[in-house]
């Protein structure tokens, strides 16, 4: 049968049932939201799984909505099936007190420095990542700057006025 | 081809003052660092090509290692993460050296002022000529060449040594 | 000596014999041949290579945190500095991001003038790849030759829009000017010119017996570990798997053009290599025959209120200034929504995840930088070779900083 939004759908609530939290057509890609405890079972699943064989991850990042109360930090898969030609998301939300997923990164190789990048940005933990530290800012830096409420520019520089930034 | 400074010429023999011809040596045969980071490192490869030709000047030798540079071109964005290492280059070269800040992010952050930017590369090391441009035109780096040519022309022979460039590397907190 | 017989290159198994040390070499950050500041700590076992670490970040400028405070037309600048070597295609994935959650239509002749100014860019990116290889491994005549080529594409970006490397070309929508007759020329001339001189290189390297003993074999990777690393474009090629996402999901008017994409068996750098050269060939194909089929119609699509007025309307009227300034100050009502879109870049899939709330700038833009996906693979492809293969891996990968660290 053919790879699409009913057949995904279909196959993952029957094998997954209550974690499959809800559905939605955006635009051109079918989101789907999962329970983030699940989220390594689901994704083997998705990836060994004959007939849904996802073997190409295309993107994984993150996402920081402070209004969402308990579920700040999302944490975003874009997978594709490459026979098929068939893509969609996925999406796992986080509390921000305690933003730990399992790693995705036994499944899909490449999957190992998204987190990493996702980590320094957002500060998601990803369990039994085998090497989880900052990969892109400097390593001793405390907080995780794309963040909503951490600014973008450097405050502690003296030559730039911000009256005439505009800000 | 360069014109001959001034000074008294007679048969077999031509006098002038030392500084003049040393001057004259290095301004002609600088060897650039090439420090490229990012996109001015590919104007920097166009004014390196046939077509702008940056070897015309003296700059024939790209050296890579810091112990056999004059000039230290940090050509694209220097990142926090990268200062340190910058500046350790520029503590390797030997005197005397010039430094050319080549791009807007190099002069001063450019359009990235962010939290992992360093805003100007003269916050870590003295810098000499700043050649703004995002990227720079190859005739723009040139001009900036040029520029340091004309300081290393002029400069005294005791430059290097006196206590106000001291004072200068001092308030770097380089040695 | 009577080890290293027993050893292969290949990327088996290497059997430190005891009481021998393991030496450290640092590789980087600055570097000659790593073509952009990244570093690699190397283990290794006199020349073999026994493990690697690599650290990345070294210029690092937060291009996402970036965009979330910039209008969507500022963010174009920013794109450009993904993949330097071929900025227009990261301006035009953006535009064609933005129109699709603006769901606005490009006319055919859009279509096809972003076609061809795509496929230039890759050309470009493609030369400078094979070029920097060639240097590296000692043939520098290539580069001397190639590099008037790229300053003939340079000249065809400034007849659009005025910049040379970093060219923020192109409207949300289309094109600020239809093409130029002085654009038309230079099209002419390079499309005449270019195959023969790019003959002449490729005569110079591909068969040359020193070049392939240097390169064939070299840092391999398998199909299934290269689609494991989630690899795109040419790499990803050159180990066997057509994935393009020209052919795949087609933008663009892509699928109207014929042309192949080329495949590697082995995943070495030759075939890396090899699959760069070809692809040159196919993007030539179709600029032809984009550019002789190019049909007529309007420049830019019908959206007023997110496309740039005309530069002389700007200058000679009160209504097209004010409009002006408003689109580029982001004060028009944008729709909120949430787009995923992804362009065939030089070095792979490039893709936009944008999320928007409704405000001025994007909630959230993140780039699928192709550079920072398959970077994580070289420690595993240089494994068991020595440290000059190592080199010639790395050149071959085309990585851009730029990309790589965003």
């Amino acid at each position: 049968m053919a790879l699409n939004n009913e057949f995904l759908l279909e196959k993952l609530q029957a094998q997954f049932g209550a974690a499959i939290l809800g559905s939605e057509q955006v635009s051109d890609y079918l989101n789907v939201e999962i329970d983030a405890a699940k989220n390594a079972e689901i994704l083997r699943f998705l990836r060994s799984d004959a007939e849904l064989n996802f073997m190409y991850l295309t993107d994984l990042c993150g996402v920081h909505m402070p209004d969402q109360t308990n579920r700040e930090l999302g944490v975003v898969y874009h997978l594709h099936n490459l026979e098929e030609n068939y893509r969609f998301r996925l999406k796992a939300w986080l509390p921000i007190l305690d933003p730990s997923i399992e790693t995705a990164s036994d499944i899909w190789a490449g999957a190992n420095w998204m987190e990493r990048e996702t980590f320094d940005f957002y500060g998601v933990i990803f369990k039994n990542h085998p090497n989880l530290k900052r990969i892109l800012n400097v390593d001793h830096m405390e907080f995780f700057p794309l963040r909503k409420e951490f600014p973008l520019e450097d405050t502690t520089r003296e030559d730039k006025d911000d009256r005439f930034f505009g800000r | 081809m360069v014109e001959a400074p001034d000074g008294i010429e007679g048969q077999g023999f031509f006098a002038t003052s030392l500084d003049t011809v040393i001057g004259m040596a290095r301004a002609n045969s600088l060897w650039p660092l090439p420090f490229a980071t990012s996109c001015c490192g590919i104007e920097f490869m166009a004014t390196m090509g046939s077509n702008y030709d940056l070897a015309r000047f003296g700059a024939e030798r790209m050296s890579f290692s810091p112990r056999q540079a004059d000039l230290l071109m940090v050509m694209g964005t220097i990142a926090k993460k990268m200062g340190p290492i910058l500046k350790q280059v520029y503590e390797q070269m030997a005197e005397p050296k010039w430094v050319i800040a080549v791009g807007a992010c190099a002069s001063s952050g450019g359009i990235f002022d962010t939290y992992s930017v360093l805003q100007g590369i003269d916050k870590i090391i003295p810098v000499d000529v700043y050649v703004p441009g995002c990227p720079p035109r190859p005739e723009q780096i040139i001009d900036g060449v040029m520029r340091i040519q004309d300081l290393a022309r002029s400069e005294s022979l005791r430059r290097r040594s006196s206590e106000e460039y001291k004072q200068l590397l001092a308030s770097y907190n380089i040695e | 000596m009577k080890d290293m017989q027993e050893q292969s290159i290949f990327g088996e198994e290497h059997v430190i014999q005891d009481e021998r040390q393991l030496n450290t070499l640092n590789l980087g950050p600055t570097h000659p041949s790593t073509h952009g500041v990244f570093q690699n700590v190397l283990q290794m076992d006199g020349e073999i290579i026994v493990s690697s670490e690599p650290t990345i970040g070294y210029i690092h400028r937060a291009f996402e945190k970036l965009a979330e405070r910039r209008p969507y037309y500022q963010v174009t600048p920013i794109t450009d500095r993904l993949n330097y070597c071929s900025s227009p295609i990261n301006n035009i994935g953006w535009h064609m991001t933005v129109e699709k959650l603006l769901q606005v239509q490009t006319p055919k002749r859009v279509d096809y003038m972003r076609v061809i100014i795509m496929e230039l860019a890759r050309i470009a990116d493609h030369l400078v790849c094979n070029m920097v290889l060639g240097v590296d491994s000692g043939a520098l005549t290539g580069f001397t030759y190639m590099f008037q080529e790229r300053e003939r594409i340079y000249d065809m970006y400034e007849e659009i829009c005025g910049a040379r490397l970093t060219t923020n070309i192109g409207r949300i929508g289309g094109f600020e000017r239809d093409f130029t007759p002085g654009f038309r020329k230079k099209l002419e001339e390079f499309l005449a010119g270019f195959p023969k001189r790019f003959d002449e290189f490729d005569a110079l390297l591909t068969r040359n017996r020193i070049f392939m003993d240097r390169i064939i074999g070299v840092g391999p990777i398998s199909a299934e570990r290269a689609v494991s690393y989630s690899f795109a474009g040419p790499n990803l090629r050159a180990a066997g798997v057509d994935y393009d996402v020209r052919v795949m999901n087609p933008y663009s008017s892509y699928q109207d053009f014929d042309f192949m994409v080329p495949i590697g068996t082995a995943g070495d750098t030759f075939d890396r290599f090899s699959v760069r050269q070809s692809e040159i060939r196919e993007s030539l194909k179709i600029i032809t025959q984009a550019y002789n089929n190019l049909p007529e119609g309007n420049f830019f699509a019908d959206c007023p209120e997110f496309y740039l007025p005309k530069k002389q309307d700007v200058y000679n009227s009160m209504e097209a200034l004010i409009w002006h300034f408003k689109i580029v100050m982001g004060e028009v009502d944008m729709p909120p929504g949430e787009i995923y879109h992804a362009v065939e870049g030089a070095n792979g899939e490039l893709g936009y995840y944008l999320i928007s709330d409704g405000g001025r700038q994007p909630y959230r833009l993140h780039f699928r930088r192709p550079c920072f996906i398959y970077y994580q693979a070289y420690g595993e492809m240089i494994k068991g070779q020595m440290l000059s293969d190592a080199i010639m891996t790395m050149s071959s990968m085309n990585v851009i900083a730029g990309e790589l660290d965003a």
